[in-house]
């Protein structure tokens, strides 16, 4: 499609405009975009604004060129491009990028590590491992408010779930 | 009107919907941004494929975003439907929407799969069971993308983890009269929590309806951040109770008194704006939530407020109208289903 300000480029900045109930479709290639003054790229609290001060955060000059070189084989995206986004481009980025997620995350997050649901068919021993580890917390609980019989069915329990990995391993 | 009002739901009177959508993407596909038109018709061929071994008890129906007119997208964002992301890229995007319009698949908005559940008044458990059951499905025959330590990952780094977004659309009239919506903002947002408009991410609030949504998806499992947030929403919805008590104790004439002005208003108003028209029918949902007005349901103030806005007034009509025949038209809509 091409752009339908200058018709000369490919358009790439697809937009709806809402305006008291009046719709408005517009397919512009980005410098159009940019001339237009119809959008706000420039707010200083932009999603891509907070972004980039977040992550630029981690490195100095020297660290930042070679991480920026980090490139994705499957899809392509390289870590600049990733910088400047704040989007992966698939997948295996997650691989490639992997040292320098921790710090983002835990910055996003607060945390780094995932907590909730796993796939059934792709990880039941994640799942089982999980639950292991949630168990001897409780199971710690317990034994501080001495509640032994609580605490020993909780041990079996965990014992149980050992038992059931060790057994996947074979 | 939309189907998913229909049903009992908890808290109606602060409670407008409840709304869980998880974020899923496969393996071996790039992210939508980055694919191309054939590469994602090649993954919505894989989805649509897998969607033929769905029990034969619940059907979808499925819409490819280029094939539906402007009018008919935005109608389906203003229902609640599908997000406003959906639309952005036509050609690589769709959704699968299910009969009884409770649950969507969206294919390539920011991520592959967006299923999201929404349901009226305060319902998190059956979102949760509803959200879960549809990705226990699919699972079983797509390859997710999925790692031991970030979780199910997404194109969006703010979403990694759970992909989980757990929101509830509160009318909180009473608590924007006294002036705490913005320190209730600034609260939320210091416990992981956000506030955005009717629409979601970067969209206006209207009607005093506020979406409260989690913003932490790493770290905390699915069970916990819809304990957290329904914790949230329950002061809300006590919070707004007390205050519309005292409202009523203090100066029931003026509270009366707006509200059967905007009824009058909606009644009889030959021409108006879909702005003022919301202004008016939070009023009235208002009216309906104190016991004030008695001879409306919610499900038919709720319908109202989808019906008016530009895309779906033009959709009950049938055609386009422009700006000065919508609001006519608008107003002859309201005066028929008051």
């Amino acid at each position: 499609m091409l752009c339908e300000i200058c018709k000369k480029n490919q358009a790439t900045v697809h937009y709806t405009k809402i305006i008291n109930g009046k719709i408005e479709e517009l397919n512009v290639c980005e410098e159009c975009a940019a001339n237009s003054g119809e959008f706000s790229f420039d707010n200083p609290f932009s999603f891509h604004k907070l972004w980039t001060g977040l992550i630029e955060g981690f490195h100095d000059n020297k660290q930042k060129q070679s991480v920026d070189n980090l490139t994705c084989s499957f899809c392509g995206l390289d870590y600049s491009q990733f910088r400047k986004t704040g989007k992966f481009g698939c997948s295996k980025c997650y691989e490639v990028f992997e040292d320098q997620l921790v710090p983002l995350f835990k910055g996003i997050h607060g945390h780094d590590k995932h907590e909730g649901k796993v796939p059934i068919r792709a990880n039941k021993k994640v799942a089982n491992e999980r639950k292991i580890e949630k168990l001897k917390v409780r199971l710690n609980e317990l034994v501080q408010k001495e509640a032994f019989e609580e605490a020993a069915k909780v041990r079996d329990q965990i014992r149980e779930l050992e038992k059931s990995l060790g057994d996947n391993r074979e | 009107m939309a189907k998913w009002i229909e049903g009992n739901g908890q808290y109606k009177d602060v409670v407008v919907s409840t709304r869980i959508r998880i974020a899923r993407n496969l393996d071996n596909y790039r992210f939508p941004h980055k694919m191309s038109v054939e590469e994602s018709e090649r993954l919505t061929q894989e989805i649509l494929d897998v969607m033929k071994n769905i029990p034969s008890d619940v059907s979808y129906k499925f819409y490819k975003i280029n094939a539906l007119t402007l009018t008919d997208r935005i109608a389906y964002i203003e229902e609640h439907l599908i997000s406003p992301g959906l639309i952005q890229k036509p050609d690589h995007s769709s959704f699968l929407l299910r009969d009884d319009e409770k649950a969507t698949i969206m294919i390539n908005e920011e991520d592959h799969l967006r299923i999201q559940v929404l349901l009226p008044g305060l319902n998190f458990e059956e979102g949760w069971n509803g959200i879960n059951q549809i990705d226990d499905f699919l699972e079983g025959y797509l390859e997710y993308a999925y790692d031991d330590r970030f979780g199910y990952l997404t194109a969006c780094p703010t979403n990694v983890g759970t992909g989980l977004r757990v929101s509830a659309m509160v009318h909180i009239p009473c608590l924007s009269m006294i002036g705490h919506v913005d320190d209730m903002i600034r609260g939320f947002n210091k416990i992981g929590l956000t506030v955005r408009g009717i629409y979601g991410e970067g969209t206006e609030a209207a009607g005093d309806l506020y979406q409260i949504s989690n913003q932490v998806t790493l770290g905390e499992d699915e069970e916990e951040i819809i304990r957290k947030l329904k914790n949230v929403i329950y002061q809300i919805i006590n919070k707004e109770r007390y205050v519309r008590d005292d409202l009523l104790k203090k100066k029931r004439y003026e509270i009366e008194d707006k509200i059967f002005r905007s009824y009058g208003l909606l009644k009889y108003a030959r021409k108006i704006s879909s702005k003022e028209a919301m202004k008016h029918l939070s009023n009235v949902r208002l009216g309906k939530e104190m016991g004030i007005i008695k001879d409306m349901e919610f499900k038919q103030i709720e319908s109202l407020m989808i019906e008016i806005q530009p895309g779906s007034i033009q959709r009950i009509f049938k055609r386009e109208l422009d700006d000065n025949e919508r609001d006519i038209m608008r107003a002859k809509h309201i005066r028929e289903k008051i």
